[in-house]
């Protein structure tokens, strides 16, 4: 696949002048909409998780008329409702040294020097209000006896910020939300269409006004117009096939809007997660994480010696390796993901793996348990062990946990500016959905943390900033039926194939596919055959894919079939900025790349840059690089030692 | 392993609907129960048959979209399990296994083993919220809760909407989905201002949408994947009552 080199982007929109003062300097210049206009302006949120969710709810208790859409039966499934560990926030309760200024700083280096300055500190000052808002709406996080909020340490941060429900703190900052949003519906501000998919984008005179969906009880194709467009829908870990993402999880929706002008933002950026259940057979159909709160007590060790089968707790202290502590003795187990992720990939290549097929490292509670007690182990991570037991059939308070790592985020996604506003004026897109805030690389506890501030907090000013010129008219009816045309002869097409494989087994294949040539480790080989292998595969796709059933029904087999055929353009998309991007950085690693002791070696004089893809019809995709400064943080090679 | 299915058809809401028997061959004991549905699946799309339709997304018990009744009882005979959750290594081989959707007259069969419930969103549009506009709350640390009332609040706020409650209650009654969050929100200092209006609110909404009543049987508890405590149930009764006697 070739590419072609398109012009610079200068302008993020970020206000000039001292970091702290930016984002009052945004709100207070951002033009507002007085309340009678504002129930004149439509706004289509098109997802509902915490970026989704909280922003429909703010747009709607801020006069807007407001359209929200989830391809669940109900807004409160969002796949944000997976998230166990905690969130961050730079409230310094501890009094443990932290500070705005500190959260910022750990998230840029955590990113490895690939995330914006201003974007990323703003995203540390509002931290602090989503904290309130949540405790305000009655989100459950855990106390301590004197009634105060509680917080642990979660990885690549030595002070202890990360509020927590539980193992479930993501179900309980979602259901507030999503409480938030029924209000919001009840009061007649919001319009909720579940089990609704969106397929295209509708563009007209150059701007997003509204979106094609696909009724999925009724197979109704519907159009819907607003003034601008919101896109939440999430990230794209699941063209691994195999991830830690729920099944329904995908690109369609940005992937149209790329399609049809807004550029994507290092789609190369994946997050492997350190902490997951390994795989056990073929029929996997997807992958389960372990909370990284785990790593708070439980020690990560392989055997010392290669092809060691004995049970664990046959092999003595002397006999195993606890290789982060041992690499790493300034973090130990709390290093950030993509290196705890490769450091576990690295052992098991050596052989020293455990389990069945050798994918596996050891995640071992004994020494927790024996300090604090199986009663205190439990009450912190009770239900987690629950859900390993329940998974492997293995009880993790008697035998070690095994664990390896999986996809799990994806920290690239539509390129958006200061204002999160893509390439396509009136087209907005907030939460895992955007690549803005985590560089290379998510710190653990980030992504509640950026979906709730795009969402209740930064969004709801900016948005109105370009609502304020509004509303803009009728559209053109040309421009609607073109889209609906669009969805209808794809929906045609995929059911005309009538072939002999299932979009699930395409799906697999590429996956694999992914994982070997584009997942933890890449290098230009590898990244070539994919991009080699990869048209192969949609070409026979699109000439043997089985839908079976019709149109006008639930018909879960052809929205499986369109969400993968989307995913195999991804899939080119990521392989080529992977290919392109010859250094190693974050969650980005090419074998290329890396320092004597193995650790990812950027280059800052080539790619400090961020690579924003256009989308060609040619097939030719334009790349446009946003130069990335750092005038507060001192880029530095990252050492967790 | 070696199965026998008996599954729930019905093409959409007007079809009366069937029992249609499956077998299933080659299934491992380490195989979720909806993985093992995806083999069954996959042969049927093969065939030229229509797959059997079932609500899932992210398998791993929490977004609570999943959710049939497996033998008789709503996300099968392990306790505190979803259906997502339940693995095959609890099922003999060569067992015959019958597969049905919740239900329940306030959730209508959609497509073969998926419902529609809707009726739980309109339950907490009623009054399972805090009215707090986004950027208006006070600091975090302004009111403290007594660990033991937010823990209380935790384990009735851990529900996850699947709905179970209702498929196992003789009485299609949706009394713990409704209590579990008038508990979670009473009792905590945040929720006391509406405290009284969400109970009846939510109450009466319940009641419209042709749930039935609570006669304490407690099937709900024992299928509910979050083991939410029958005891929310008082506390939405006694909620109930004061807000009716004002």
């Amino acid at each position: 696949m070739n590419y072609v080199e398109g012009e610079p982007i200068r302008d993020t929109k970020a206000p000039a002048g001292p970091i702290e003062e930016r984002w009052e300097k945004r709100k207070f210049g951002a033009k507002l909409v007085n309340p009678a206009n504002k129930r004149k302006l439509n706004v289509i949120v098109v997802g509902t998780g915490l970026a989704g969710g909280s922003a429909a709810a703010t747009l709607g208790e801020l006069g807007y008329n407001v359209k929200s859409f989830c391809y669940q039966d109900t807004p409160r499934r969002a796949h944000s409702i997976a998230a166990q560990g905690g969130i961050n926030a730079a409230k310094n309760y501890r009094g443990d040294g932290d500070s705005i200024h500190r959260l910022f700083y750990d998230t840029v280096k955590g990113g490895d020097f690939r995330a914006r300055e201003s974007n990323v500190y703003r995203l540390a000052q509002v931290s602090v209000n989503i904290i309130d808002q949540a405790v305000a709406q009655g989100v459950p996080f855990a106390r301590e006896y004197g009634g105060l909020l509680d917080t642990r340490s979660f990885g690549g941060a030595q002070v202890s910020r990360t509020f927590y429900a539980r193992g479930q703190t993501g179900q309980q900052l979602l259901l507030g939300a999503y409480q938030a949003l029924e209000r919001q519906i009840a009061a007649g501000t919001v319009e909720m269409f579940t089990r609704h998919e969106m397929l295209d984008l509708i563009i007209a005179d150059g701007r997003a006004r509204g979106v094609i969906v696909r009724d999925m009880v009724t197979g109704e194709i519907e159009r819907h117009v607003a003034d601008a467009v919101v896109l939440a829908t999430g990230g794209y870990g699941n063209v691994f096939f195999l991830s830690t993402n729920a099944k329904g999880c995908n690109t369609t929706a940005i992937w149209r809007a790329h399609e049809r002008g807004a550029y994507f933002a290092n789609p190369c950026y994946t997050q492997i997660h350190p902490t997951c259940i390994p795989v056990s057979g073929e029929y996997q159909s997807k992958l389960t994480l372990m909370s990284e709160s785990l790593r708070n007590d439980g020690r990560v060790w392989v055997p010392l010696r290669k092809g060691d089968d004995r049970a664990p707790g046959a092999i003595p202290e002397d006999e195993r390796d606890y290789y982060l502590e041992r690499i790493y003795p300034a973090f130990g187990n709390l290093v950030p993901r993509d290196i705890a992720s490769r450091a576990a990939k690295n052992v098991c290549d050596e052989g020293r793996g455990v389990g069945p097929g050798g994918l596996g490292v050891y995640l071992d509670f004994r020494d927790a348990i024996g300090r604090l007690g199986r009663d205190a182990v439990e009450k912190k991570y009770g239900n987690l062990f629950e859900m390993y037991e329940r998974i492997t059939g293995e009880n993790p308070y008697d035998v070690p946990m095994r664990i390896y790592p999986a996809v799990h985020y994806t920290m690239g996604g539509l390129w958006v500016d200061y204002d999160l506003q893509s390439t396509i004026p009136g087209l907005f897109v907030i939460g895992e959905a955007n690549f803005s805030d985590h560089g290379a690389n998510r710190l653990g506890a980030s992504a509640l943390m950026q979906g709730l501030a795009d969402g209740y907090f930064v969004l709801p000013t900016t948005i109105g900033d370009y609502l304020a010129a509004g509303p803009y008219g009728e559209v053109d009816e040309e421009a609607v039926a073109a889209a609906e045309i669009a969805v209808r002869s794809k929906i045609d097409r995929l059911l005309a194939v009538n072939g002999t494989r299932t979009p699930d087994s395409f799906h697999r294949e590429l996956g694999k596919l992914m994982w070997e040539y584009c997942g933890m480790e890449r290098t230009e080989e590898s990244l070539r055959k994919a991009l080699e292998r990869i048209p192969e595969l949609r070409e026979e796709f699109w000439r043997d894919v089985k839908v079976s059933g019709t149109a006008e029904e639930l018909n879960q087999v052809l929205e499986k079939a369109g969400r993968v055929a989307d995913f195999f353009d991804l899939a080119e998309l990521m392989c080529l900025d992977a290919l392109v991007r010859t250094e190693s950085c974050g969650g980005h690693f090419r074998a290329e790349s890396q320092d004597a002791d193995g650790e990812a070696l950027r280059d800052d004089e080539t790619f400090a840059h961020v690579s924003a893809w256009e989308y060609s019809p040619k097939g030719e995709p334009v790349l446009h690089k946003e130069a990335l400064e750092y005038e507060y943080v001192k880029m530095t090679q990252r050492s967790y030692k | 392993m070696n199965l026998t299915l008996k599954v729930w058809r019905q093409s959409g809401p007007s079809d009366a609907g069937r029992m249609v028997t499956y077998r299933v061959e080659d299934v491992s004991p380490d195989m979720s129960f909806l993985e093992m549905l995806d083999v069954l699946n996959e042969r049927l799309i093969l065939e030229g048959d229509d797959p059997v339709a079932f609500d899932h997304d992210c398998r791993e018990g929490i977004c609570g979209m999943c959710g049939m009744v497996i033998n008789g009882v709503a996300h099968g005979e392990q306790r505190a399990t979803t259906t997502c959750q339940l693995h095959m290594r609890h099922f003999e081989n060569g067992a015959t296994i019958t597969i049905e959707p919740w239900r329940a007259a306030p959730f209508p069969v959609v497509k073969d083993l998926v419902v529609d419930r809707s009726a739980f969103d309109r339950v907490i549009q009623a009054g399972g919220f805090v009215s707090v506009p986004a950027g208006s709350a006070p600091d975090a640390h302004s009111i403290p809760v007594r660990k033991e009332d937010a823990d209380d609040a935790f384990d009735a706020a851990t529900c996850i909407g699947c709905g179970a409650c209702v498929a196992a209650c003789p009485n299609g009654s949706a009394s713990l989905f409704t209590a579990a969050k008038i508990t979670h929100l009473s009792l905590l200092p945040q929720g006391q201002p509406e405290r009284l209006s969400r109970a009846k609110a939510m109450v009466d909404q319940m009641d419209a949408e042709g749930f039935g009543g609570c006669t304490n049987t407690g099937e709900c508890t024992a299928v509910c994947p979050k083991g939410i405590p029958l005891d929310t149930i008082a506390q939405m009764n006694s909620d109930y009552l004061k807000a009716n006697a004002k």
